[in-house]
């Protein structure tokens, strides 16, 4: 903060964040609008209320360990290194609060450092918590109607502030490890969000089966329709409205990429490899519009599909839409949901996996598709700017792997039969046959009951009635 | 008496580090912090299971789970 242009460069950054994040939030009134949209009436209130707690229980163990991990594991620990130290992200920092950034926070923060951190801490913290909302939400989504809201939300942590943070520092941090030994390259986070959420979404579902009556006797799966469409679609409408601050907040507004000698300020990705607003704005829009044709085609004109492809177009093409032309991003754009689709169709008729919203295949299959093409599409390419390695076909599937096997599915599975095994995991059948808001409903009818009588007594007092 | 690290905003800026009051109890804080969010899970876990055990309770009945399963309203307020 010594210097204009440095002043000037920290606080536009600061306000840039902070920007992201009010954006990202409609990603969150989308998927409530979208769950509560796709359930049944007797289940409104519980779905409404389990994703709706995920945003208080992620931004407290966001700040409690999430945030520290990112800086922490990009050695994995101990895979390429040690841990890191961070103290600018510890949780008993003083960083970790308001700061004018004016004396060394720690022994190991430099007078600079403090400056920089004590502006760019809590909103930068921030972008990173409406991702994690967002892992945690896709979550949400395949899996209603029948889970328990307190397995759920032990999922959402797991899923929100510890695996996805993880894969963050591996493999969407500059120095992580995935991106120093594989080349790893996923900018706008297919896997790094997508995949693992898809893959954590899918444990989830092997444990907790499918809801009653969604399969016939003879295997072949029922259409739980959504009650209301016009929620779904407007939810995904916000959702995409969201995707806008999610794509912004994971570049780096400004910073100079020039090495050696001379200045060039740009805008980088998470790798701080040069990217444009520009850029990732072509490439957003055409892979939306992919999808959003593909899809309905695919779909023969459903809603539901339509929509959800145009969000799967997006996330095939994220892992390189820094780099792709705006007609790649397109055509992978609308070829990722067609396989998508179909998978998911394939996978509930032969595993009679019952995923409520399509979160395993818009997601999780399309985020892992999405890394996979960006190691063919951008094979050769630098994966960094600070270290000599390559993005290649290879190094982007063992990170889709990583993404959506082991830090996605295997946390989960891991988790969800635990839960089983306690019987914590699924509500009971009477339970879910009469719908989980019978008894919100219950205590409601009570309390209109009781107004309704008052009203009628006032009335007789009054004389209006006798 | 001041809770704060600095009593006015009149010398250098460079000098001013945390705005929050009780500098040094961070640690504390964190303590209580993870304290209240894994209270608040035991206590919804307990809260949960108390919910459903009632209401499995009242669909004991065949008449009660018939009607629940119309709309009616069966848990409470019979």
């Amino acid at each position: 903060m010594d210097s204009d242009i440095g002043a000037l460069t920290i606080i536009f950054t600061e306000f840039y964040y902070w920007v992201t994040v009010v954006f990202m939030f409609l990603i969150h009134v989308g998927f409530c609008m979208y769950e509560v949209g796709a359930s049944r009436r007797k289940n409104h209130m519980h779905t409404l209320m389990k994703n709706t707690m995920v945003i208080p229980l992620v931004t407290i163990t966001f700040f409690f360990f999430g945030w520290w991990i990112y800086f922490a594991f990009p050695n994995g620990p101990w895979i390429i290194g040690d841990l890191i130290p961070a103290p600018w992200a510890e949780p008993w920092s003083e960083l970790m609060g308001a700061h004018m950034g004016g004396t060394p926070a720690s022994a190991d923060l430099t007078a600079a450092d403090t400056a920089f951190w004590a502006r760019i801490n809590g909103v930068f913290w921030a972008a990173f918590l409406l991702f994690s909302w967002t892992a945690a939400s896709i979550v949400s989504g395949a899996v209603i109607e029948r889970i328990r809201s307190g397995a759920f939300w032990m999922a959402a942590v797991l899923v929100g502030s510890f695996a996805w943070i993880i894969d963050a520092a591996w493999g969407w941090h500059p120095d992580g490890w995935m991106v120093q030994v594989l080349g790893y390259h996923d900018a706008y986070a297919s896997g790094v969000i997508h995949a693992i959420a898809g893959g954590a979404a899918l444990a989830l579902l092997i444990h907790l089966g499918p809801r009653i009556g969604k399969f016939r006797a003879d295997g072949t799966p029922r259409n739980i329709v959504p009650h209301n469409p016009w929620l779904v679609t407007i939810g995904l409408f916000l959702i995409y409205t969201g995707f806008w601050g999610f794509y912004v907040a994971c570049n780096i507004p400004i910073i100079d990429v020039q090495e050696g000698d001379g200045v060039f300020f740009s805008a980088t990705n998470i790798y701080l490899t040069p990217t444009t607003l520009s850029a990732i704005t072509f490439n957003f829009l055409m892979s939306l519009a992919g999808g959003l044709l593909a899809g309905y085609i695919v779909s023969r004109g459903d809603a539901f599909w339509t929509y959800s492809a145009g969000l799967c177009g997006v996330i095939g093409a994220s892992a390189g839409n820094d780099l792709y032309h705006p007609i790649q991003a397109m055509l992978i754009g609308a070829v990722v949901p067609v396989i998508c689709y179909k998978l998911h169709h394939w996978v509930e008729r032969r595993f009679k996996i019952d995923d409520a919203v399509g979160a395993v295949a818009v997601h999780g299959y399309g985020g892992f598709l999405g890394v996979v093409i960006a190691g063919f599409m951008l094979w050769g390419y630098p994966a960094s700017q600070k270290y000599d390695v390559m993005i290649t076909p290879w190094g982007n599937f063992a990170g889709a792997v990583i993404m959506f096997f082991v830090l996605g599915f295997i946390p989960c599975y891991i988790l969800g039969a635990i839960l089983k095994s306690l019987n914590m995991l699924r509500i009971p059948r009477e339970i879910e046959l009469v719908g989980l808001d019978l008894s919100e409903y219950a205590a409601r009818y009570d309390s209109e009951d009781d107004v309704t009588k008052a009203e009628i007594d006032e009335a007789r007092r009054v004389g209006i009635v006798r | 008496m001041s809770t704060g690290n600095f009593e006015n905003w009149h010398g250098a800026m460079t000098d001013i580090g945390p705005l929050y009051p009780f500098v040094g109890s961070e640690t504390f804080l964190y303590i209580l912090g993870l304290v209240f969010w894994i209270g608040w899970h035991v206590w919804q876990w307990r809260l949960e299971a108390a919910n459903y055990n009632d209401d499995m309770e009242t669909l004991k009945s065949p008449d009660k789970m018939d009607r629940a399963l119309k709309g009616e309203r069966v848990l409470r307020a019979m």
